[in-house]
């Protein structure tokens, strides 16, 4: 994947010269790879601890990252400079392009196996409607992650990648943030409240 | 994927309505995926088979509009697209690994295949789009 450096920016937000942003930081990727290797290899032992740990782990931090991002990084965001902004978005959406993905494959796949292996997924469990409760959680955030935010976040690098990178568009892409960040925050808080439900039923 | 740069600000057009109909298709898919996910191993196939072809349908329906566009930036939809393509392929992989190792075969393998393949392109043709149309004169 290579980048573009985009010089001498006369309607830019920064109106600065700045370095080329990487959509997908490279030097993450080794760690993606070593992480979902490691999801193969438990799935297909089925490992218990290393299913409890992925899908804790990666569920953990994607509620919180979500709701960090959404309540508290967002608002901060919404109050800062057009420059500001662009300049903190350059180095912290190319981060999340590679995390939140990743996350979000280690929770569901291990998730899926663990109910599984527990049974938790037979249609006798006591636990089995909450699990297709949290489905349905999953899949209205998927939706907006993979149909709203994801992309409008790869195209603000896009667009701050140009020459001269329009503000309004930028600010447009970003309003999605704001007005998503609603939604997958009470559907996480709905997940944390499912889980705790299963774990302890 | 890169980033080529463009001469000037990309002007403002209206455009047709894929992002609506791209999120149309994807929450389609995603429902008959946690229909099937939700009763494995003997999961229905009635509804998941008609929300895939909905799910479709839709699809084909971006790409027609997207055809009677006068002007539109398939060089970048491609670019970026089928990097995401790729890197749902590998997402879709995942999910499809874990209902092999679970014993999915004949006709509920095949509709969940489809599904992630519907699940891929939808998200590749998301996330192009949402760069092409914002593409500049230069790119188009």
């Amino acid at each position: 994947m290579a980048t573009v450096t985009a010089d001498g920016i006369s309607s830019a937000p920064t109106g600065a010269s700045r370095r080329a942003i990487q959509v997908v930081p490279l030097r993450g990727l080794p760690i993606v790879a070593v992480i979902v290797l490691g999801l193969i290899v438990s799935i297909a032992a089925n490992w218990r601890w290393a299913l409890m740990f992925y899908h804790v782990a990666g569920g953990g931090l994607w509620t919180g990252i979500d709701l960090f991002v959404g309540f508290v990084i967002g608002p901060i965001l919404g109050r800062l400079s057009i420059p500001a902004r662009a300049e903190f978005s350059a180095k912290f959406m190319p981060m999340m392009v590679l995390i939140m993905p990743t996350l979000v494959v280690m929770t569901l796949a291990a998730g899926f196996q663990l109910a599984v292996v527990i049974g938790n997924l037979d249609p006798t469990s006591v636990n089995h409607g909450w699990l297709v409760a949290s489905f349905v959680v999953v899949g209205v955030m998927a939706t907006i992650a993979l149909g709203v935010l994801e992309p409008a976040n790869v195209a603000v690098l896009f667009e701050m990648n140009k020459p001269r990178p329009d503000g309004r568009v930028i600010a447009r892409l970003m309003r999605r943030f704001v007005y998503s960040a609603g939604i997958t925050g009470a559907m996480q808080v709905a997940t944390l409240l499912i889980m705790t439900r299963v774990a302890t039923q | 994927m890169s980033a080529q740069p463009s001469d000037a600000m990309a002007p403002e057009a209206p455009s047709p309505p894929v992002t609506q109909l791209v999120i149309g298709s994807l929450a389609l898919v995603l429902i008959g995926g946690i229909l099937m996910a939700a009763r494995f191993p003997d999961p229905p196939l009635t509804a998941p088979v008609l929300l895939l072809v909905g799910s479709a349908v839709l699809f084909a329906s971006c790409i027609v509009l997207l055809t009677r566009q006068p002007v539109f930036a398939w060089g970048v939809l491609a670019q970026v697209g089928r990097w995401a393509l790729l890197a749902y392929v590998v997402i879709a992989g995942m999910i499809e690994y874990s209902f092999v190792h679970n014993h999915a075969t004949g006709t509920p393998l095949l509709v969940l295949t489809l599904m992630l393949v519907m699940f891929s392109l939808d998200v590749a043709l998301s996330i192009g789009y949402s760069v092409a149309r914002f593409a500049g004169p230069a790119q188009r």
